[in-house]
């Protein structure tokens, strides 16, 4: 059984440090402000907790795990919160998407038609 | 297995702090700065379980409460440029829900048919 929980969060502990990875490499090589916040909150929902996760696994029933769940129960609400009011913020601020500006005649031409249909 | 898990996220906090450096807009470095204070909660919690002393774990908590206050605490501090803002606005100033000028015709046109409740060009109370 010890065998069992020690290659599990073993396996935890490794996948949450892949994730991490990945998502530090996300933000430093992407080339717009949208997609490095994805890469970013990928980092926190991920690898926070499957690390986390690993850690309560190597800890077993103790104090010690309710200190791990606590941090990970704040870091799953306050994580895609900030998150959320960043991308908010930055929208209004005037950042703009990179793919921006979409192909306009197609959309002009299918919107109004749309419209016209329905009212 | 915890020494593989603390050079990722060593690894990951540098690349973070080359994108506070170079990030061309503040929300990047804003970015860059709450993912690696994230990223230092878990360092913590990794390196107490490193050590064999998983004590400072209280540090780790109080560090992630820190960070989300930090982060929305600056955020507001960027969109309103005072800290102390209600979020009264006077009748006569730029809304700042107001939509980008650089949104698409046909968003523009969808959004303005249909206003949502809190989107007026009303002082909220």
């Amino acid at each position: 059984m010890d065998m069992v929980l020690d290659i599990l969060s073993w396996g935890l502990l490794l996948g949450g440090g892949f994730f991490v990875f990945v998502g530090g490499l996300g933000l430093f090589r992407m080339p717009d402000f949208y997609t490095r916040i994805h890469a970013a909150s990928l980092t926190d929902t991920m690898g926070a907790g499957m690390i986390l996760v690993g850690l309560m696994l190597q800890a077993g029933l103790t104090l010690v795990t309710a200190k791990l769940l606590m941090i990970l129960i704040f870091i799953f609400f306050t994580s895609p919160t900030s998150t959320h009011a960043l991308a908010k913020a930055a929208l209004f601020a005037g950042v703009r998407p990179l793919i921006y500006p979409p192909a306009k005649k197609e959309a002009k031409e299918a919107a109004p038609t749309k419209e016209d249909a329905t009212s | 297995m915890y020494t593989v898990a603390t050079l990722a996220v060593l690894v990951t906090m540098a690349l973070a702090l080359a994108r506070a450096v170079m990030g061309p807009t503040v929300f990047d470095r804003i970015l860059a700065v709450n993912m690696i204070a994230t990223k230092t909660t878990i360092l913590i919690a990794l390196l107490g379980f490193l050590s064999g002393r998983p004590d400072f774990l209280d540090i780790a908590l109080a560090y992630a409460l820190i960070n989300f206050i930090g982060s929305v605490a600056i955020l507001k501090f960027f969109k309103y440029r005072d800290l102390s803002h209600s979020g009264w606005l006077s009748p006569d100033a730029p809304h700042p829900h107001r939509m980008p000028n650089w949104m698409p015709p046909e968003v523009v046109d969808i959004l303005q048919k249909h206003p949502a409740p809190d989107d007026k060009q009303e002082p909220r109370s």
